[in-house]
């Protein structure tokens, strides 16, 4: 067999196989058997008939959005021989980084559950459940004393580590020369140029309309606007989610984005998620876990004081202590470079039989972890919807962000992409800030970790997140934060200092997205 | 022609006071040469009182309207948008038509209203119509939420009742008279909690009518999580949105002071309700705005000196249907947070710039039509003389659609008719 076909060949079954625990499945196989009564089913064609049912019922339209769903996270085919860690992470060394970095924050965690004498996780007296159960609405009124409880870990903290990632087998060389990377990290990964972004995101080109930009009070409405609305109108009721993803490149409507959105990501509610997210909330309410503390604690750190969305204070700590608890995410570190962090029973140290993951859902939030769901709460107002949207996005997306990895869209290649689209585009600039002491990577860090959430305006935000989702890539994050720079340019070149670099990057709430990047990517001279 | 204004104020904020300063205008007291004044209530009810009230030249403008306190006084205002009703309704204007249940379809923006103690009686009758309903009592005269309370049952203004059975021949002092209001108890929540729309409104004449709506108004959140229960009748902090109220609750924040921009609203209620519902929602409060300012027009001294500009409380229910609460003729100029201050000083900015053109010394005979230039923040929410010289445009404040809409655009079956009621 070609290559080729056997590289499909293995994806074919590796979907399949997903597929067949998917309550997808289970539904398909009883409409099939119900199908048998219909009078246009005959047994001498019952294949070509059941197929011909599904395709007109809809339910054909529903399994190609379930493959195309898991295709879209599906790892990169490999030699079927690779072990599974090649499925998380190929190369060694970043393997080895990540795990030594999982290391570090579960010391911390231990640590402070050892100072504070907090256990990791205790059952709640009937009293309590019956409480927490009342305010179960309003839990930002709660008040615990937090003062003692720390993040698990920062950015900033982060950035560290990847600035010291060395991949062993590549000599730089020490003399400088033309293609020295002057940036903070020095890892050899492939990123695109502007030429190869241009055509990665060829729908961003001058030419094409854009919601963030065509859609603006002084163009008339019929010149594109009204089209892209009833085109999207068109794709909603089709209910097809690559046909939608492809829709999303051009920017969404407000109005249709929740639907949209749910359709990209193949999130429907049926009662099972429903009953699910409840079985969740049933779990936050009967045992208190130490990271429901880091979760109090970010929420009132970050989202509350956010002009944004400190008012959907309340469905973050609904959505994110029902997320820590969920162990169907699990099943995202199968090609997630990290590994769920793994505790014992007390007092059965080192008993595999007695080991159990820690959070249950194996993620451990860190400083800014909530406003990862806090712009969602814009558009979906029932708990179990947020809820459901917001751990897809995780499994698809916001997890690269925050580990060690070689993957394209992996917070390491985002900032190498980041700092080569600086150097070599905005040379001045970079050899400038540079010698001033302020790497434009600290300042845009935490722009990039955080998928730019709590620093540009909330409509801003979700044109750029429809992209992430049109795309399916994170790239966007790393082209936006070079816009960013090359817009206040001229600003930044007369600055002396890290803290005054910082202070004219420091309030991005004004900037329109589409514009800059369109002109970073299509009307600068290359 | 090209002296400095000289300004006067009694009211000492920052937010006025620097924008006099940066046009460049000289301080002076008010028993000097003034230009332009910006006087408290109190000070506007000497300036055109009987006994001590002075005539203004051409050249003095303030901020305020003679009797401002026929829209601003929420007794007034009451009486004043039922008047109005009464006589749309006897000329047999469309715009006075009726439901089959009495309601008015496209006036009935004011939830129902009674004086106290003046119309006990009639408020009796109307309690026991629905005697589950929860009332708010408003002291007439006051502001900033003080003296407001919520009541439930008759005996709890019993008080009211017993000074009107007694008090025929005693003056009653307009300290205290109440309005007693139903109770919208279902507010559209959002995160759990009840809000309110402050928005501003400029009024530059009354006849004819020409207004300007400020595009930066704000919500109000309560930080308390909202609940309709009768246990928590007496907590201010889940009912009142005032922010003089919220800052003092426990869970006040001051760095967004509890406040959204209108446009946050706006993209909220368009990505979970959809655009049309929103679009709607939004003609529906101009629409009120300019409905409650015809309603005081003719009673209104349109003195030429004058200018005010309002704030508009306005609630909006969970069928998304904006009520409106109160007019203020002086919203507060105090900043909560540090975007609220950047927000007044741009408010002051803007109307200054409408109100006193290019900044120079006022002539008040002047036409009161600024170039588009100058809004600033503003746009026009309704030009009477412009409406009623151009016979095919409306040009009123218009949604981002492009579409000329009155509210009542997709409701009235003849368009013409839309476009002479909507003038």
């Amino acid at each position: 067999m070609p290559p080729e076909e056997s590289d499909l060949s293995l994806i074919i079954a590796h979907v399949v196989q997903k597929l067949k625990g998917s309550s997808l499945y289970a539904q398909l196989e009883r409409q099939a058997w119900a199908s048998l009564q219909r009078p246009e089913i005959r047994l001498e064609s019952l294949k070509e008939d059941i197929k011909e049912f599904f395709k007109i019922s809809g339910w054909e339209k529903k399994l190609q959005n379930a493959v195309y769903s898991e295709l879209s996270v599906c790892p990169l085919p490999s030699h079927p021989a690779a072990p599974p860690e090649h499925l998380k992470e190929p190369l060694v060394y970043m393997r080895k980084a990540q795990g030594s970095w999982e290391k570090r924050i579960l010391k911390s965690l231990n640590s402070m559950c050892t100072e504070l004498s907090i256990p990791l996780a205790r059952k709640r007296p009937a009293l309590e459940q019956k409480e927490l159960l009342n305010k179960w609405n309003e839990m930002g009124t709660d008040e615990p004393d937090l003062s003692l409880f720390r993040p698990v870990y920062a950015p900033k903290d982060f950035l560290e580590v990847l600035i010291n990632l060395r991949n062993p087998n590549y000599e730089n060389g020490d003399s400088l020369g033309f293609r020295t990377h002057l940036g903070l990290i020095q890892v050899p990964l492939k990123v695109k140029d502007i030429p190869e972004l241009k055509e990665c995101f060829v729908e961003l080109g001058l030419t094409t309309g854009q919601l963030g930009i065509d859609d603006s009070t002084q163009v008339p409405p019929e010149l594109f606007e009204n089209e892209h609305v009833r085109i999207g109108q068109k794709v909603l009721v089709e209910q097809d989610s690559a046909a939608a993803q492809q829709y999303i490149r051009q920017g969404s409507p407000t109005a249709l984005r929740a639907e949209l959105w749910a359709l990209i990501l193949n999130v429907s509610s049926q009662p099972e998620d429903v009953l699910y997210y409840e079985q969740l909330k049933t779990n936050v309410i009967q045992h208190d876990l130490l990271v429901d503390s880091l979760i109090y604690k970010d929420v009132k750190l970050t989202a509350s004081n956010d002009d944004y969305y400190f008012v959907f204070e309340d469905y973050l700590y609904q959505v994110l202590l029902c997320f820590s608890r969920d162990t169907s995410v699990l099943g995202h570190f199968s090609y997630n470079s990290a590994s769920p962090p793994k505790s014992y029973i007390r007092g059965k140290l080192g008993l595999e039989e007695y080991a159990v993951f820690y959070p249950p859902n194996g993620v451990i939030p860190f400083h800014g972890f909530s406003m990862y769901v806090a712009p969602l709460c814009f558009l979906y107002h029932e708990p179990y919807k947020l809820y459901q949207i917001f751990r897809e996005m995780y499994v698809r997306f916001f997890f690269r962000l925050h580990s060690i990895s070689s993957h394209p869209s992996g917070i390491v290649s985002l900032c190498l992409l980041f700092e080569t689209l600086l150097q070599t585009y905005l040379p001045q600039l970079f050899y400038h800030l540079r010698e001033i002491g302020a790497q434009p990577l600290r300042i845009s860090f935490k722009w990039m970790v955080r998928a730019f959430s709590g620093y540009l305006a909330t409509d801003q935000l979700l044109l750029l997140w429809d992209r992430i989702l049109g795309y399916n890539s994170l790239e966007i994050l790393a082209v936006l934060a070079a816009a960013v720079f090359a817009f206040r340019a001229v600003n930044l070149m007369e600055v002396t200092s890290l803290a005054a670099a910082e202070a004219v990057l420091a309030d991005l709430s004004t900037l329109k997205v589409m514009p800059l990047l369109q002109i970073f990517l299509f009307a600068t001279v290359t | 022609m090209a002296g400095r204004v000289k300004w006067v104020t009694d009211i000492e904020k920052s937010v006025l006071i620097n924008n006099f300063e940066k046009r460049g205008w000289i301080q002076v007291t008010e028993n000097e040469d003034w230009n332009f004044y910006w006087m408290s209530v109190q000070t506007i009810r000497n300036v055109f009182s009987v006994e001590t009230g002075y005539r203004l030249s051409d050249d003095q403008i303030v901020n305020h309207f003679p009797n401002h306190y026929e829209l601003t006084r929420k007794d007034l205002m009451v009486k004043n948008i039922k008047r109005y009703r009464k006589e749309l309704e006897k000329e047999g204007s469309p715009l006075a038509e009726k439901d089959e249940n009495g309601k008015y379809l496209y006036l009935d923006f004011v939830p129902v209203t009674f004086m106290l103690p003046a119309d006990y009686n009639l408020f009796v009758e109307e309690f026991r119509k629905s005697p589950s309903s929860t009332w708010i009592m408003k002291p007439c005269g006051k502001a900033q939420g003080k003296g407001i309370f919520l009541i439930n049952k008759l005996s709890q203004i019993k008080k009211w009742s017993r000074d009107s059975k007694t008090s025929s021949f005693v003056s009653q002092s307009t300290k205290e008279a109440y309005v007693i209001s139903l109770y919208i108890n279902n507010p559209l929540l959002i995160g759990g909690r009840k809000f309110d729309l402050r928005l501003y409104v400029l009024v530059s004449t009354y006849r004819p009518l020409r207004c300007y709506m400020y595009k930066l108004g704000f919500c109000r959140f309560c930080t308390v999580k909202y609940t309709p229960s009768t246990s928590e009748l007496d907590n201010m902090f889940v009912h009142l949105t005032n922010v003089a109220i919220q800052k003092h609750g426990e869970d006040y924040n001051h760095i967004h002071g509890g406040k959204w921009t209108v446009s946050n609203l706006r993209l909220y209620l368009e990505s979970t309700r959809g655009r049309e519902v929103t679009s709607k929602l939004f003609d529906e409060i101009h629409w009120i705005i300019v409905q409650s300012l015809k309603a005081v027009a003719p009673v209104m001294n349109n003195d030429k000196h004058c200018f005010e500009c309002y704030g508009y409380d306005i609630i909006i229910d969970d069928k998304l249907k904006p009520w409106l609460i109160e007019v203020n003729a002086s919203p507060s100029l105090t900043s909560s947070t540090a975007n609220d201050r950047i927000l007044k000083y741009n408010l002051i900015n803007d109307t200054l710039n409408i109100a006193v053109p290019n900044g120079e010394i006022p002539d008040c005979k002047w036409n009161k039509s600024p170039p588009k230039e100058v809004l600033g923040n503003y746009e026009i929410l309704y030009d009477e003389e412009l409406a009623q010289g151009d016979g095919t445009a409306d040009r009123e404040l218009r949604g981002r659609q492009g579409q000329p809409q009155g509210p009542k655009g997709s409701r009235l079956r003849d368009s013409r008719t839309i476009l002479n009621t909507w003038k």
